[in-house]
C-alpha cells in the first residue's frame, strides 16, 4: 500500500520528516518498506516563460528560444520540439541539472549556438499525459498550472509529495487505506483523527425510480449498497486528485473511474462503477452463476463461471463477477450519461475461491479475500457521490439502495489490566490502555471495550494485549529471562546422527544438501525395473515443474547428479556425502515414513570399490558398530553386479556399496568410474555398542607370520579369511592382506594372495610349538575350499 | 721407562690433535689402548721394576691412559659435532614448499550454521524436536488459526499431496505434535525442511530450512521473548549485535513480533546491505495465540508461551555473505570446500 502524505494530512495534522515518520509507524506495527520525496531525481529545473522563437542557423529542425526564467537576463536554449509558441510556460533544467533516471544536464553548444539548458518534456520529467492530461504525448510540456517564471517546477506542477510505502500484513484489510493509516498514525503520535462526513447534495431524482437490486446470495454478500449518478460528464479528473492517485501509484483515466479508485484507496472499499444503460430491465441481482454462464471481463477475457461463484446480473446475464472484476461491456464508455456506484461487501472466501479458479486476482479482490467491514459501504458510496458532485462529473440521484444482511453486533471484550501485564511483562495503567484502545476508536466504557466493526482481526483478550504493546513501544517492554532451569540435550540418536557426519568429515567427505522432491525420470537413470517399487513415490499435485514432482524414495539420484554435476563442473574428484531423508508411502497411513539415509558418493584419483569400502568400515568402526558382513551383492540395479557388496547386521540389509553401474554412470555423463554407499541410519543406530570397553596394553610379545595363498579367481578373500580365522582362533589378533598377485607364474585363473598374521596369547609369548598344529589346521581347511600355499 | 711414557703421551696426544676423522681416532685408540697397543705392551714390562717403582710408574702409566682416553674423547665429541654441523648443512631444504597434503572434509554451511544454532539454544536449556515433512492440512494450518480460505495461506504457496496433506510450509506444526504429546514446561527448537511454491532464484527456493522455537509454562511473558531471542542474537552475532523488536503478523501468535539486528555494515544509518532500513530481519515471534495452546492440549488460562521461527538460509547467507541461494543446493566442491 502507497500513501501520499499530502493526502494523509487531510485526517491528521502532522509535519514530520519522512524517514522518522517511517521508522515510528514501522515500529508501531505498520511496517514501511520504502519512501520517496516525489521528483526527489529532480533538482535545478525551474519554470521558464518563452519569449521569443527563432530558427537556429545551421539546422532545419532546431529552434533557439529566449527564455524568461523570473532573472534580468532571459536564457538562451535550443530545443528540437516543435510545439513551442511565445508565452508558453515550460520547464527548464538549468546548467548542472539532474532529471529522473540519474540524468544530468549541462550547458553547452548545439551546432556552434549556445544552450544554457534544456526545455524537458512529461517523460523527461518521469511522468505521463495521465498526468497532465492536457499536455502533448511527445513535445516540451506546456505547464497550464498557474505558475510564475523562475518557480521550482516540482512545486509548480505539484510533484511534491511524499510517497510512503508500507507493507500491510493480511490480518489488517482496515490499513490498506489512507483512513487506516491515518488512524495508526494518529495513535502513534497521540493526535486526533479527523474524521470525515461525506456530504451529498442530491437532487437528480430517486434512485428507487431508476434501479432495483435483490441479493439472492446473502452469505455470500452481507452488504450491497448502490447510488446513482446522472448527466455524467466524463473527462480528465483534477490535478489535486490525479496528483494522490499517482502518488499511491494508481493510473488517473477519467473523473468516475478516478473516483472510484479515490475511495477505495481513501476509505479501504473496493468500488465499481456501471453504465446503467447496461444493467438490463435496471435489475441488479447479486446471485450465484447458472450452469455455463460466461462473462467477457474487462481485460478481454470470455470467462467460464460456474455454480457456486457470485456474479452481479441485471434481468438476464452476468455483468460483474462480484467483487473481482467487471464485464467488458458494462463499464464506463465515453458517452455514458447514469452511472451506478456499486460498494458492496462480499465474503472474503468466496472472492477468494471464485478468483483462484478463474486464475484472475485484482486490487478488489485481494481486498475483499481478507474480509472487509461490511459498516465501511454507505460512508464510502457517499464519499464517492460527494466527489462526483465536488468535481462536477454528474447529478446524485437521492437516496441509497442498501441491502443489509450483515451482522452489526458489536463485539464487546474485557479489558484484564492485570493479565495484560503480566502477559506482556510490562505495567501499564488503567488509562493508558484505554488511552490506546481510544485513539484506535475502540469504544472504552470501564472495562467493557468494543471492538469497531473494521477491526475483525481483534477477537480475544491476546488480540487487545497486542494492541496495547504496540503503543506501549515494543522497545519499552523490558527485557527479561524465562525462569526456572531446564535440561538442554541432545537425544542419542541425534548424538548419533550428528557423530556420523563428523566420522565422515574426518575421512574427507564434503557434506551435500539436496532437494527432497526429485523427477520420476530420475529412476530411469537408476534403472530401475519398470515394476520397482522404489518408484512408488509420494506426489506433488501441484509441482513447480516435473523436475520436482515426487518426493524422493531413495536418496541415490541426488548424490548421482550432484556427482554428476561436480564432474561437470570440471571437477577432478569428489568425495562427498549426505544424511538425506527419504520418503515412503505406507499403506493405509495418511502420511509416509521419512526414514534418514546416509549416501556417500567417490569418483577421481584413487577412487575405487576398496577406497569406498574402507571408508564405510572406518566409519563403521569409529561408530563401534563390530557385527557386520560385507558381502558380494547383485540385485542393486544402479551398481555394478560384479562389483557390488550388501551391508549386513545380523543378517538383515543395513545398505550396500559398489561402483556405480556403467549404464548409470552414462545416464548421468559421468565418463569416469564412481562409487556410492548407502547406509540405513537407523539400522546402524539400533546396532552400535554404546559403551567403549578398554583392552589392557599387551603383555606378552606377537609374533609375525606371512601366508602366500593360491587359490582360484572364485575363492573370496572372505572364504580364506574364515579358514584362517577359525584356524588360529583367539590368538589370531590381526589378519590383514598385503599382496594380491595373479600372472604367469602362478598360471590362469589363480591367483595368489599374501596375508599378515599377527598372532599373540595373553599368557606367555608363543613359540613354534604353539603355532605349528594351528597353521596344519588352516592348511588343511584351505587345502578344503581348493587353496594351498604358493610354492 | 718414564721417559717411554712421557714420550708415548707425547706422540698420541699430537696424533688425537692431528685426527681428521673418527675412524682414525678409532684406529688410534686401538693402537695406543688397545689389547695389543703400545701402552699395554709397556704396562706389562711392569713386572722388571722394583716394588718402590712399580706404583709410582703404574700411577703413572695410568694417568697417561686416562690423558690419552680424555684427549680422545674431546677429541672424538669434536669431530662429531662438526660431521653433525656438516649434516645439517647438507641437509638444507626449502621449507616454502608446499605441505603434503591431507584433506578433511566439510560440513555443509548450513550444517554449520544449524550446529552454531542448536549449541546456542541447548545452551539455554533447550532440547531438539522433530517432526514430518510431509505433514496434514491440520498440523500445518488449522490447528495453527490458519483455515482454509485464510489469506494467509495464499502467503505461503503450499505444494499439496492431496486435500489434506501438504510439504510444510513451516516448522510451526512441530510446536503442536510437541503440545500434544509432552507437557509443560516446554522449551524446545526445532529445526527442519520446508517448502514453498517459489521458483528458484538467487534468493528463493522451493526448500529452505526453518529453526522453530517454542517455550511453554507458566508465567511466560513477552518480556522473556525480548529477553531469549536478543541473547540468541548476542550468541550468534557477539555481544556488541544490537536487535530491535517490532510488530508483525503471525496467526498463531498474539502479539506477533520480527526480530532485527543492527546492519553490521552501516550500523544503522541504511546501506545497500540493508536496503537503506539500517536493519536485517532475522526472525519472527510472538506469544502463542491461546488457540492454539488449546489445540495443542495446553490450559491457556493456566500457561503461556512464546513462539519463534529463524530462516536458516537468512542466517547463513548473512554470516557467508552469500549473494546467491542457489549455491546452497549445488553442492559444487569448490564452494563446499569454502566452509
Amino acid at each position: 500500500m502507497d500513501l501520499s502524505v499530502k493526502w494523509l494530512k487531510d485526517f491528521v495534522d502532522i509535519e514530520i520528516e519522512p524517514k522518522k515518520f517511517a521508522a515510528d509507524l514501522t515500529m508501531s506495527g505498520s511496517k514501511v518498506e520504502s519512501w520517496e520525496k516525489e521528483g526527489g531525481e529532480i533538482s535545478n529545473v525551474v519554470t521558464g516563460r518563452v519569449e521569443e522563437i527563432s530558427h537556429h542557423p545551421d539546422s532545419d529542425h532546431l529552434l533557439v528560444c529566449k527564455v524568461n526564467i523570473g532573472k534580468p537576463e532571459p536564457l538562451q536554449i535550443v530545443t528540437g520540439a516543435a510545439n513551442l509558441k511565445t508565452g508558453d510556460i515550460v520547464p527548464v533544467a538549468l546548467d548542472n541539472s539532474s532529471l529522473p533516471g540519474g540524468r544530468k544536464i549541462k550547458k553547452g553548444k548545439l551546432r556552434g549556438v549556445l544552450s544554457e539548458g534544456m526545455l524537458c518534456s512529461l517523460t523527461e520529467l518521469g511522468l505521463s499525459n495521465h498526468d497532465f492530461p492536457y499536455a502533448a504525448e511527445d513535445g516540451i510540456f506546456v505547464i497550464e498550472e498557474p505558475c510564475e517564471p523562475g518557480q521550482d517546477v516540482c512545486s509548480a506542477i505539484g510533484l511534491d509529495d511524499v510517497k510512503v510505502e508500507f507493507e500491510i500484513t493480511p490480518n489488517r484489510p482496515d490499513c490498506l487505506s489512507i483512513i487506516g493509516l491515518a488512524r495508526e498514525t494518529a495513535a502513534t503520535y497521540g493526535l486526533p483523527l479527523k474524521k470525515l462526513e461525506p456530504a451529498v447534495r442530491g437532487g437528480a431524482g430517486n434512485i428507487s425510480d431508476l434501479l432495483s437490486v435483490e441479493v439472492s446470495s446473502p452469505e455470500l454478500c452481507p452488504r450491497y449498497v448502490a447510488r446513482i449518478v446522472r448527466n455524467v460528464k466524463i473527462a480528465p479528473s483534477p490535478r489535486w486528485m490525479r496528483e494522490r492517485l499517482r502518488a499511491c501509484g494508481v493510473r488517473p483515466i477519467n473523473n468516475l473511474v478516478d473516483i472510484t479508485n479515490y475511495v477505495m484507496l481513501e476509505y479501504g472499499q473496493p468500488m465499481h462503477a456501471f453504465d446503467l444503460r447496461c444493467v438490463g430491465g435496471a435489475r441488479i441481482n447479486v446471485r450465484t452463476a447458472r450452469p455455463g454462464e460466461k462473462i467477457m471481463t474487462l481485460d478481454g477475457v470470455e470467462r467460464s463461471l460456474s455454480e457456486n461463484m457470485l456474479v452481479i446480473a441485471d434481468a438476464e446475464k452476468p455483468v460483474a463477477v462480484a467483487g473481482i472484476m467487471g464485464g467488458e461491456y458494462s463499464g464506463i464508455m465515453d458517452d455514458t450519461s447514469a452511472v451506478v456506484f456499486e460498494s458492496a461487501c462480499f465474503s472474503g472466501a468466496g472472492v477468494r475461491v471464485t478468483a483462484k479458479k478463474l486464475g484472475m486476482r485484482t486490487e478488489s479482490s485481494s481486498r475483499f479475500e481478507k474480509g472487509l467491514d461490511p459498516q465501511n459501504c454507505l460512508p464510502a458510496v457517499n464519499r464517492a457521490c460527494e466527489l462526483a458532485e465536488l468535481l462536477g462529473a454528474g447529478e446524485v440521484a437521492d437516496g441509497a439502495i442498501d441491502v443489509d444482511n450483515s451482522d452489526k453486533t458489536p463485539l464487546v471484550l474485557d479489558l484484564n489490566i492485570g493479565w495484560i501485564n503480566k502477559f506482556i511483562g510490562i505495567e501499564a495503567s488503567a488509562d493508558e490502555m484505554r488511552r490506546i484502545l481510544t485513539s484506535l476508536d475502540f469504544i472504552c466504557e470501564g472495562n467493557k471495550i468494543t471492538v469497531p466493526s473494521f477491526r475483525s482481526d481483534v477477537r480475544h483478550k491476546a488480540d487487545l494485549s497486542e494492541e496495547i504493546a504496540r503503543f506501549y513501544g515494543y522497545d519499552k517492554i523490558p527485557v527479561t529471562q524465562v525462569r526456572g532451569a531446564a535440561d538442554g540435550r541432545l537425544t542419542p540418536r541425534q548424538s548419533f546422527d550428528r557423530k556420523v557426519s563428523e566420522v565422515l568429515v574426518a575421512l574427507g567427505a564434503d557434506e551435500i544438501m539436496t532437494y527432497s522432491f526429485i523427477s520420476p525420470k530420475y529412476y530411469d537413470k537408476i534403472l530401475l525395473p519398470a515394476d520397482s517399487p522404489l518408484r512408488k513415490s509420494v506426489v506433488i499435485a501441484n509441482p513447480l515443474g516435473e523436475d520436482t514432482s515426487v518426493m524422493r524414495k531413495t536418496a541415490v539420484p541426488s548424490m548421482l547428479e550432484t556427482l554428476s554435476r561436480n564432474y561437470n563442473n570440471r571437477n577432478a574428484s569428489a568425495l562427498l556425502f549426505e544424511l538425506a531423508k527419504e520418503y515412503i508411502p505406507v499403506e493405509g497411513r495418511q502420511l509416509p515414513d521419512e526414514p534418514l539415509k546416509c549416501v556417500v558418493g567417490l569418483y577421481g584419483a584413487g577412487a575405487d570399490f576398496f577406497a569406498i569400502k574402507g571408508i564405510v568400515q572406518a566409519l563403521l568402526g569409529e561408530i563401534r558398530l563390530q557385527d557386520y558382513l560385507i558381502e558380494a551383492e547383485t540385485g542393486i540395479s544402479y551398481l555394478h553386479p560384479g562389483r557390488a557388496a550388501a551391508l549386513k547386521i545380523k543378517g538383515e540389509s543395513a545398505g550396500h556399496i559398489g561402483e556405480v553401474h556403467p549404464s548409470a554412470l552414462k545416464n548421468y555423463g559421468i565418463d569416469v568410474k564412481a562409487y556410492i554407499a548407502y547406509l540405513d541410519m537407523s539400522a546402524l543406530f539400533e546396532n552400535i555398542s554404546p559403551e567403549i570397553n578398554y583392552a589392557p596394553m599387551p603383555r606378552f610379545p606377537a609374533v609375525s607370520r606371512d601366508l602366500a595363498i593360491i587359490c582360484g579367481e572364485e575363492t573370496s578373500a572372505a572364504e580364506i579369511e574364515a579358514v584362517i580365522k577359525k584356524a588360529f582362533g583367539a590368538v589370531l589378533e590381526k589378519l590383514s592382506l598385503f599382496d594380491l598377485y595373479r600372472g604367469a607364474q602362478i598360471g590362469k585363473g589363480k591367483k595368489s594372495m599374501a596375508y599378515n598374521l599377527t598372532l599373540r596369547s595373553k599368557e606367555r609369548t608363543l613359540s613354534d610349538s604353539d603355532i605349528e598344529p594351528k597353521l596344519r589346521k588352516a592348511l588343511k581347511g584351505l587345502e578344503e575350499i581348493g587353496a594351498g600355499l604358493r610354492g | 721407562m718414564r721417559e717411554e711414557l712421557q714420550k708415548i703421551e707425547n706422540e698420541t696426544l699430537a696424533a688425537v690433535q692431528s685426527a681428521e676423522s673418527i675412524k682414525a681416532l678409532e684406529e688410534l685408540k686401538v693402537r695406543f689402548l688397545g689389547k695389543k697397543g703400545v701402552l699395554t705392551l709397556i704396562l706389562k714390562k711392569m713386572g722388571g721394576l722394583s716394588p718402590e717403582e712399580r706404583p709410582v710408574i703404574g700411577k703413572l702409566a695410568n694417568e697417561t691412559r686416562f690423558k690419552i682416553e680424555s684427549a680422545i674423547a674431546a677429541k672424538s665429541f669434536e669431530l662429531e659435532k662438526a660431521a653433525l654441523n656438516q649434516s645439517l648443512i647438507a641437509e638444507k631444504i626449502d621449507v616454502t614448499m608446499p605441505g603434503k597434503p591431507f584433506k578433511l572434509g566439510k560440513k555443509h554451511p548450513l550444517s554449520k550454521v544449524l550446529d552454531e544454532v542448536k549449541e546456542i539454544f541447548l545452551g539455554m536449556g533447550y532440547s531438539i524436536a522433530e517432526g514430518p515433512e510431509i505433514e496434514t492440512d491440520y498440523y500445518n494450518f488449522e490447528s495453527l488459526n490458519i483455515p482454509r480460505n485464510h489469506p494467509a495461506r495464499d502467503i505461503q504457496d503450499t505444494f499439496y499431496i492431496d486435500e489434506n496433506v501438504v510439504l510444510r510450509t513451516q516448522t510451526s506444526p512441530v510446536q503442536m505434535r510437541y503440545m500434544q504429546s509432552n507437557k509443560p514446561p516446554i522449551r524446545i527448537i526445532a529445526p527442519g525442511r520446508v517448502y514453498r511454491s517459489d521458483n528458484v532464484d538467487a534468493t528463493h527456493s522451493p526448500l529452505f530450512h526453518q529453526i522453530e522455537g517454542l517455550v511453554v509454562d507458566t508465567g511466560i511473558r513477552m518480556s522473556d521473548l525480548k529477553g531469549s531471542l536478543e541473547t540468541f542474537a548476542k550468541r550468534l552475532y557477539g555481544g556488541e549485535a544490537q536487535v530491535r523488536f517490532r510488530p508483525h503478523h503471525f496467526p498463531f501468535t498474539e502479539p506477533s513480533c520480527e526480530m532485527d539486528v543492527m546492519c553490521f555494515s552501516c550500523h544503522g544509518e541504511g546501506c545497500r546491505l540493508c536496503k537503506g532500513e539500517g536493519w536485517i530481519e532475522i526472525l519472527g515471534a510472538g506469544m502463542v495465540h491461546p488457540a492454539v495452546l488449546e489445540n495443542g492440549g495446553v490450559d491457556s488460562e493456566k500457561y503461556s508461551g512464546f513462539a519463534f521461527g529463524i530462516g536458516l538460509e537468512r542466517i547463513t547467507m548473512r554470516r557467508y555473505n552469500l549473494d546467491d541461494m542457489r549455491l546452497l543446493f549445488e553442492n559444487d566442491v569448490r564452494f563446499l570446500e569454502q566452509f
